[in-house]
């Protein structure tokens, strides 16, 4: 039942991967002629028609756009002209720096998140309740580049605590996943606060009161489980959001990762390394979303595939 | 018997007031009653009478604020409940004092398993390491008459039905055997002959364990058969109070007497109303309507088909009022959503004046959707929020153009409200400014906007109070044969129809057991299943 509705879901999300592909295809080669940013500007019309020739160029776009299909049939997914290797590679090889950076900044957002918003919603209109909205709106509606750059000048050029950019120390995770992590707890604290408030006000909530349990219990025991599901959904949107590239911070940030990498080769026009990089991030989106799917089924018994 | 130094719990004097923007309003007015081990007493009283609020305050679940305890003692065993903190008020709940509630289902976790649910109750007062806790809630369950109790202890509460969710409920709260059970409405939720099984299960629990049982109803049958003590409540003050029988057989404050006369179960006293002339003309005529559902498409299920209507025929004449009486899951709903378009049928006709219902299309069908409206159960869900009553009533009048021109719109809501027993002032208000009986009101206004032949209502009078049962059920009545309307009336309780409907159809699991003359069913059945309904009405204790 469950293998079926996988396949079910695999299937679907085939056809829509084939979409994109071919949208992204013609997309990117409206952005110009690559042959313009990779041959000296002097060079003679031979030397372009040559490189065209080389790269399949010179073909009309429907027959290239065939070959492209052909080609990805046989798991070959064109060459980067920058790098001059294989483009899938080139996008698989930045993928673990984006994903590791996901990861951590969605788990600490997500843990905090529920925290914060459960603890408010126990008590509303609390200090804390009201200290807790106001820090989680303002990361909710913050820019993250402006406050990237603010922390920048701040934490790296001012005080010199931190590093400005790059990898390497554990000290150069701190200000990506802080900013990427900013909007994520900003909304998730709002939502976990608002789904707790009306789990708290449910009948059963009286039911284990009239039992006699604890109050942490019956907090963190009866309504979380029953307020996650609206939680998990956003934060699976949001996790989609980081997978996709945090383009803008990890080009402040200069993170080697997938969303650096995209915005690098469409600006060189490196066809067929967007073209990767936006079917890797298509492929661990869908994934994500399964496993969302999979998620509410543990998480509630009523929902059955 | 009752002397009040037998008693276990004893309440002085409570007032309760809820603070709503700042205006206290008293719920609860000066109550005083108190309850003996083994004892039933009964809270009878209509909704917003302040009995919940009275037996809330006992178990510490009015929240404070917006609640607010006024003065008054409430007495448990010795203890002061009013200056519990929460460490000790937890130690009672569950353990001494416990409490069932009108709606299992919600009052249920849907994420955890009835066994889980049932064990808290002893890991929350450190019970849960005497004995084999999953063989000690296989037992309660077991107790409670939950068949299969060592498979069903997984189950999650959405997988059982209704009487035996409220099972569940009961397990839970006679678990470590309470002094008091508490039971708010516990059978209101429930079809009748799971209503009668649920009061035996409590009467016996009560016998064996010999703990007071304190039983807020609205219902005056339910009430006879349980009491051995009533108070009856009206605007949060007790108006009358003492021996059940006393307060049945010889009712001294008038709202009781009020009551009682509203008790549709009598045989009847007055001339029933009489109809709209039934003339010889066939308004609807249904021909074998059949609707079947498939479920468990699954996998691993093998698809079964599960027949909502089976094979049902009926004419309802011009001017003529048909009960359709059942269960709930008998089909009764499912026939009024097929008869007004909104579901689609599996097989058979419905001719409307001649024409069949199912076939109309596009103006055809919005002619008909016109001429038949349907009056539901919850005429709070069935309205917009945010439309005050003159929209809601005019609305009809902006699909069919050709009813009323927009100049007098405002008249006619003046005049529709005044029909139904309101005000012409009160077009401007919206829905929730209304009490539920005047809100059923409204609906029955909104569906004659568009001056319709045939009304179908979806147990239109059961979310309401009896009085109001009775006064709307009179509404629909004197509408009827003002207005020469025929009705197709749909509702789970027989006696309510009796002295309305011409003709009842009883259905059972989709099929009609028993279609017949009003009187003829009441004074001599022929169906078993008809006869089951009749005699489940409970029965006064004292006349046991």
């Amino acid at each position: 039942m469950m293998l079926g509705y996988i396949g079910r879901r695999a299937y679907h999300s085939i056809i829509s991967l084939v979409g994109l592909l071919t949208l992204v295809f013609f997309l990117t080669r409206l952005t110009g002629d690559p042959s313009a940013l990779y041959l000296p500007l002097d060079s003679s019309l031979e030397a372009r028609e040559a490189f065209a020739r080389l790269n399949g160029l010179d073909q009309p776009i429907y027959v290239q756009f065939l070959q492209y299909l052909q080609n990805l049939l046989s798991l070959d997914f064109g060459q980067s002209l920058r790098r001059n290797r294989s483009a899938i590679d080139v996008a698989l090889e930045a993928f673990p720096a984006t994903l590791k950076l996901a990861f951590v900044a969605m788990a600490l957002a997500t843990t905090l998140a529920i925290t914060v918003g459960a603890l408010a919603a126990a008590r509303p209109r609390s200090i804390f309740d009201r200290v807790a909205g106001l820090v989680s709106l303002a990361g909710a509606s913050t820019p993250d580049f402006w406050i990237a750059i603010v922390g920048i000048l701040v934490l790296a050029v001012g005080l010199g605590v931190l590093p400005t950019s790059g990898t390497g120390t554990g000290w150069h995770w701190i200000m990506p996943i802080a900013v990427l992590m900013l909007r994520p707890f900003g909304l998730l604290v709002q939502v976990v606060r608002g789904t707790m408030i009306s789990a708290l006000a449910s009948p059963y909530i009286k039911t284990a009161h009239a039992k006699g349990m604890k109050r942490h219990k019956i907090i963190f025991g009866h309504a979380l489980r029953n307020s996650l599901l609206p939680v998990i959904t956003v934060a699976g949107d949001l996790a989609t959001g980081l997978i996709n590239g945090a383009v803008v911070v990890e080009t402040i940030f200069g993170w080697p990762g997938i969303g650096k990498l995209m915005i690098d080769s469409i600006i060189q026009r490196d066809f067929a390394v967007v073209q990767s990089t936006i079917l890797v991030t298509a492929i661990a989106i869908f994934i994500v979303n399964i496993a969302i799917d999979l998620l509410y089924v543990m998480l509630d018994p009523r929902i059955r595939y | 018997m009752t002397a009040s130094d037998k008693a276990i719990l004893t309440i002085e004097n409570l007032t309760v007031d809820f603070l709503s923007e700042g205006d206290p309003a008293r719920a609860v007015d000066n109550v005083s009653f108190n309850v003996c081990p083994g004892e039933t007493l009964v809270i009878l009283g209509e909704s917003g009478s302040g009995k919940s609020v009275s037996t809330g305050t006992v178990m510490g679940l009015i929240d404070c604020p917006p609640g607010d305890i006024v003065s008054g003692a409430l007495l448990f065993d010795g203890i002061d409940l009013t200056e519990l903190d929460e460490e000790s008020r937890r130690a009672l709940n569950g353990r001494r004092i416990a409490m069932i509630f009108q709606d299992p289902l919600a009052y249920l976790n849907p994420v955890y398993t009835v066994g889980r649910q049932i064990a808290e109750v002893f890991e929350a007062h450190s019970d849960s390491d005497v004995g084999d806790v999953r063989e000690r809630v296989a037992k309660l369950l077991e107790r409670v008459g939950i068949p299969d109790a060592g498979r069903r202890i997984d189950y999650y509460p959405h997988q059982f039905s209704g009487g035996q969710r409220q099972r569940v409920m009961i397990a839970m709260a006679i678990a470590l055997k309470p002094d008091i059970l508490i039971a708010d409405e516990p059978t209101t939720a429930l079809d009748v002959s799971v209503q009668s099984q649920i009061l035996e299960l409590l009467g016996d629990l009560q016998r064996e364990t010999g703990m007071a049982l304190i039983m807020i109803t609205h219902d005056l049958e339910v009430a006879a058969a349980m009491a051995d003590r009533i108070i009856v409540m009206n605007g949060g003050k007790v108006v009358e109070s003492g021996k059940a029988q006393d307060v049945f057989t010889n009712p001294v404050h008038a709202y009781t007497r009020r009551l009682m006369t509203a008790l549709p179960h009598r045989s009847p006293t007055t001339e029933p109303t009489p109809s709209a002339e039934v003339q010889g003309e066939i308004l609807l005529k249904v021909e074998n309507l059949s609707k079947h559902y498939v479920l468990g498409a699954g996998s691993f299920s093998p698809k079964r088909e599960f027949r909502a209507v089976d094979d049902v025929s009926f004419t309802v004449h011009r001017g003529e009022t048909v009960g359709i009486v059942g269960e709930s899951g008998s089909g009764k709903s499912s026939i009024a959503r097929m008869l007004l378009r909104l579901d689609e049928p599996t097989s058979g006709r419905a001719l409307f004046a001649g024409e069949d219902i199912f076939a109309l299309e596009g103006r055809a069908l919005n002619g008909f959707r016109r001429r038949v409206q349907m009056v539901f159960q919850d005429p709070f869900g069935s309205m917009n929020p945010r439309m005050n009553v003159r929209s809601i009533i005019s609305e009809p009048w902006a699909i069919h153009r050709d009813i009323l021109p927009k100049a007098r719109w405002n008249d006619r809501v003046v005049e529709l409200l005044e029909l139904v027993g309101l005000k012409g002032e009160h077009a401007d208000r919206h829905p929730h400014q209304f009490s539920g009986g005047q809100r059923q009101r409204i609906a029955i206004a909104r569906a004659l906007a568009s001056e319709p032949e045939l009304i179908v209502c979806d147990e239109a009078v059961s979310a309401l109070d009896v009085s109001i049962q009775m006064q709307v059920i009179g509404l629909l009545a004197d509408l009827r044969s003002r207005l020469g309307l025929s009705y197709v009336f749909i509702t789970h309780d027989l006696p309510i129809v009796r002295e309305f409907a011409d003709r009842i159809m009883v259905m059972q699991q989709g099929k009609v057991v028993e279609d017949s003359n009003t009187e003829m069913l009441f004074n001599s059945p022929s169906h078993p299943y008809t006869m089951s309904l009749l005699n489940s009405v409970p029965r006064p204790k004292w006349a046991r």
